[in-house]
């Protein structure tokens, strides 16, 4: 049956907010390549050919694949474990592993500067029987952070494949003589091929966007990069093109995501008659399964919170300010409120268009409100400075041109909570009220809003929590003096200020873990 | 005059055929007509370019001798004074059954209102449920709120798209019964979209018969059934023989590979091509009759029993169903002959 929906035309008010809103998600973006067009062709030929972005791009490229391929090799026995095995403490382990996905990558930077960098815990005891040590910083720092923090992202879609792998097709191959790990290479391991994949590509989109943690372990990757050049020199057109190379990476990996899920299909089983696989009885090696999964527990977990936490009573004990400032958390709660309000109200006028009246101009500017999924926060910030700095004075160094930010990076999340209610709500509902006599703005009023309030309260509350954590536009966009969580931290870290950087750490993990369990709730939703 | 007429209207998604194919179609007042069809045949699209939740592309759409669409005409749904149950009948979950029954009667007062529902509750025998939440009631319940819902401001008109293809079996012959009388003591006009024959011929008083876009033929139940004008309406409502032969003046019949199939009414020219449709009511068990052949399946349905036969048809054959007493006793493999009712051959030329 056709998919229900509304086939008369939208109401105009509504196509010109929900056009605004696509043509806002669109300015960074735009402005960006307007900047780099300026330079004209031959210059930003030069600027892409040199050597030092050839070798940016390799840098950031070679990170991207590490990461994701040992993302992949944690995640794909955790996976086996959790659900193929009599694995001891199953319950435990299947929330404990996917915890990672809560702790910011600032955080997990901090964490590893903190304990392993110049003037951390280890460092202090190194010098105290007088060994010489500069800390561990760069690629191995950068590596390993960013694979304990996002092996998550491979783990789900592979731990859900596998449980609803249909059990018959390995006996069948085990009956006709395949050993048991026979099965598992050449049988079990196709069939998760795509959800590795999708996996995989989610984990290289984190890196290639991440701007905290390559930072403070000093890597020099895409980020990084643009973030230094912004600093340092005038040459904005540089910067310009860098931003330009990282959105064509980030786009890149994006359609190859959407033609890997448009085959989703085939990884699975079809309903009725499927039975759970029998579990692998694990015998002595039990034991050593739990050492592993505690061990990665306790690294991608354990050690960022117990190193904030062993530098806020280190801080406490010499007496040092520790507390987080209050003004400095009320201005991230404000400004991340003003980003939620913001950023729901304009993805309601794009969902409805897209969910309620299906055409061409509706794909469009859905579409265009999904740019900020391409854009590293970095890139944002950057064309907005520029922006401001020329086109908009008025704007320039205000909380408005903040909020815009937000509201381009956080728009997809926002238009993306707001569908998931609204495919739940019949279009019918709303037609029956048109029938009934009621205008299209009263049937908006009295039945569309109360019906997806609950997704619209959820888009702000995500919205709201992916703000306080956000970084680099807060960084290059705030106006000078006005400080938030992450800004301090932040600072506090690149002054090697450890103890000071502790509380607003383990605020944000805690900030993290609610916006998870709401992102959860709303997958949950959806199905 | 035509509570609701459709001019020559035309609606296509996108390039292709056309959902609905230059449709012209009347219903009259207090009339129940039913659009029936397979499904993709343009049935459910007809209905929401009549409720204004789709522009036609071509042709007019006539509501009480007004133009609503066509002409550079437009009137939005609020305006029509059109009902609509749909199929998924979809009630607000956060209103109790009476405030949804209420919600189209905001332009009446407060008291007068109520008075509606209470007696809408009534009909649909829905009074002990008034205060509580959808969510709370049988799928059926539900649906009988949803008709409520849309029979209370009184619409000239109410459409019903697929009402109870949502329910089993048993509650939707039971509400399809209650619907028809619901609708005609409410005087309401209705306009029924189905793919199932039986609902249409329990609930409608004219049936159309729709493929792909197009209206093949519109009219009483029992004309469409025993005088399709084309194969596909034949075969579409219930078990059909069809056999291709000429029509012959003088033998009163058609020269079928099985024969000479008797057929009352000269509907066409000697020597035409034309088609004939067997119903098991076509045929009789007639021991002086001219067909024979061998009894394939006995079922015995109590008041009567259905037979299947084999008969031999040019260098084939052909099986035939029909209906004989239930005292009639037959075996499998034995032979039976049978004769044919020339007013119950239907042909199509």
């Amino acid at each position: 049956m056709r998919r229900p929906r509304l086939g008369y035309r939208p109401p105009l008010p509504l196509v010109a907010a929900a056009v605004i809103v696509a043509l806002s998600a669109a300015l960074p973006l735009v402005y960006l390549v307007i900047r780099a067009a300026e330079a004209g062709g031959p210059a930003v030929w030069q600027l892409v050919s040199r050597p030092r972005t050839l070798q940016l791009l390799c840098n950031t490229l070679l990170l991207a694949l590490a990461v994701s391929s040992s993302a992949t090799v944690i995640a794909v026995p955790t996976a086996w474990l959790l659900v193929r095995t009599d694995l001891p403490w199953k319950p435990f382990w299947s929330v404990a592993t996917v915890v990672p996905l809560t702790i910011p990558s600032l955080v997990g930077g901090y964490a590893f500067v903190a304990a392993l960098g110049s003037g951390g815990i280890v460092h202090q005891w190194l010098s105290r029987w007088g060994i010489g040590f500069s800390g561990v910083y760069g690629a191995w720092g950068a590596w390993l952070v960013l694979t304990l923090l996002s092996y998550p992202y491979v783990l789900l879609p592979v731990r859900s494949t596998l449980q609803s792998l249909d059990p018959a097709v390995e006996e069948a191959a085990m009956s006709l003589g395949r050993s048991p790990a026979g099965v598992f290479w050449h049988v079990t391991l196709p069939a998760l091929r795509p959800a590795i994949a999708s996996g995989a590509l989610l984990v290289s989109l984190y890196t290639l966007s991440d701007f905290a943690a390559v930072s403070l372990l000093q890597f020099d990757s895409f980020t990084r990069a643009i973030y230094v050049q912004y600093q340092a020199s005038f040459n904005r057109s540089h910067a310009a093109v860098l931003g330009l190379v990282l959105v064509a990476l980030t786009t890149l990996l994006l359609g190859v995501d959407s033609r890997l899920r448009g085959n989703k299909r085939l990884d699975r089983t079809g309903p009725g008659g499927k039975r759970k696989a029998a579990l692998v009885k694990l015998g002595k090696w039990r034991w050593l399964a739990v050492i592993a999964l505690g061990l990665l527990v306790l690294a991608a977990v354990g050690l960022p919170v117990g190193v904030s936490a062993a530098w806020l009573v280190r801080g406490l004990a010499h007496g040092e300010r520790v507390v987080v400032d209050l003004g400095i958390a009320a201005n991230s709660f404000l400004v991340s409120l003003g980003a939620a309000a913001l950023t729901a109200i304009a993805a309601l006028p794009v969902a409805l268009l897209a969910a309620r009246y299906p055409s061409r101009l509706s794909r469009i500017i859905e579409r265009a409100s999904y740019i900020g999924y391409a854009l590293p926060g970095i890139v944002v910030a950057l064309s907005l400075v520029f922006f401001g700095a020329r086109a908009g004075g008025l704007l320039y160094q205000t909380i408005a041109m903040l909020l815009f930010a937000y509201l381009v990076l956080f728009l997809p999340q926002a238009v993306g909570a707001i569908s998931a209610n609204l495919a739940l709500a019949s279009p019918n509902l709303e037609n029956v009220a048109r029938s009934l006599g009621y205008t299209p703005w009263r049937v908006f009023w009295r039945v569309t809003l109360p019906l997806i309030t609950p997704g619209v309260i959820s888009a702000g509350a995500l919205v709201f929590l992916t703000a306080m954590k956000e970084l680099p536009a807060t960084l290059l966009l705030s106006p000078i003096g006005f400080r938030t969580l992450t800004t301090s931290l932040w600072g506090a870290v690149s002054e090697a200020f450890y103890a000071r950087a502790a509380a607003p750490a383990l605020l944000l993990v805690g900030i993290s873990s609610l916006s998870l369990f709401i992102l959860l709730r709303n997958e949950g939703m959806r199905r | 005059m035509a509570r609701v007429e459709l001019q020559e209207v035309s609606k296509s998604f996108g390039p292709g055929a056309a959902a609905v194919d230059r449709v012209s179609l009347s219903l009259y007042d207090g009339e129940i007509l039913a659009l029936l069809g397979p499904s993709g045949c343009g049935k459910t699209t007809t209905l929401r370019l009549i409720a204004g939740f789709e522009w036609p592309d071509h042709g007019r759409i006539l509501i009480d001798g007004r133009v609503v669409a066509g002409d550079g005409h437009w009137v939005s749904p609020e305006r029509r004074g059109v009902g609509m149950v749909f199929q998924d009948y979809p009630l607000f979950p956060h209103r109790t059954v009476r405030q949804n029954v209420a919600f189209g009667l905001h332009r009446l007062s407060k008291k007068e209102a109520a008075r509606r529902v209470d007696e809408l509750l009534e009909q649909v025998g829905l009074t002990p449920y008034a205060d509580r939440y959808p969510h709370q009631l049988s799928g059926g319940q539900q649906q009988r709120v949803a008709i409520a819902q849309a029979l209370a401001p009184r619409p000239s008109v109410i459409l019903l798209d697929e009402p109870f293809s949502n329910l089993d079996a048993a509650l939707r012959q039971e509400l399809r019964l209650q619907v028809r009388e619901l609708l005609k003591a409410n005087r309401t006009s209705a306009i029924l979209v189905s793919h199932d024959q039986k609902e249409a011929f329990t609930l409608a008083d004219r049936i159309a018969v729709m493929r792909q876009g197009r209206i093949e033929q519109i009219g009483m139940a029992y004309e469409l059934y025993s005088r399709p004008r084309t194969r596909f309406v034949a075969e579409f409502l219930g078990h059909t023989a069809v056999l291709e032969g000429v029509f012959q003046e003088e033998k009163k019949g058609v020269l079928t590979d099985l024969g000479v199939v008797p057929c009352a009414g000269a509907l066409a020219a000697s020597g035409e091509h034309v088609t004939v449709s067997l119903r098991p009511d076509s045929l009789v068990v007639d021991p002086h009759g001219p067909f024979r052949g061998a009894v394939e399946s006995v079922v015995h349905e109590g008041d009567r029993v259905e037979l299947a036969v084999r008969l031999p048809c040019g260098a084939g054959s052909i099986t035939l169903r029909t209906y004989a007493p239930p005292d009639l006793v037959v075996r499998p493999g034995d032979t039976l002959a049978f004769a044919i009712v020339p007013d119950r051959v239907a042909v199509i030329s």
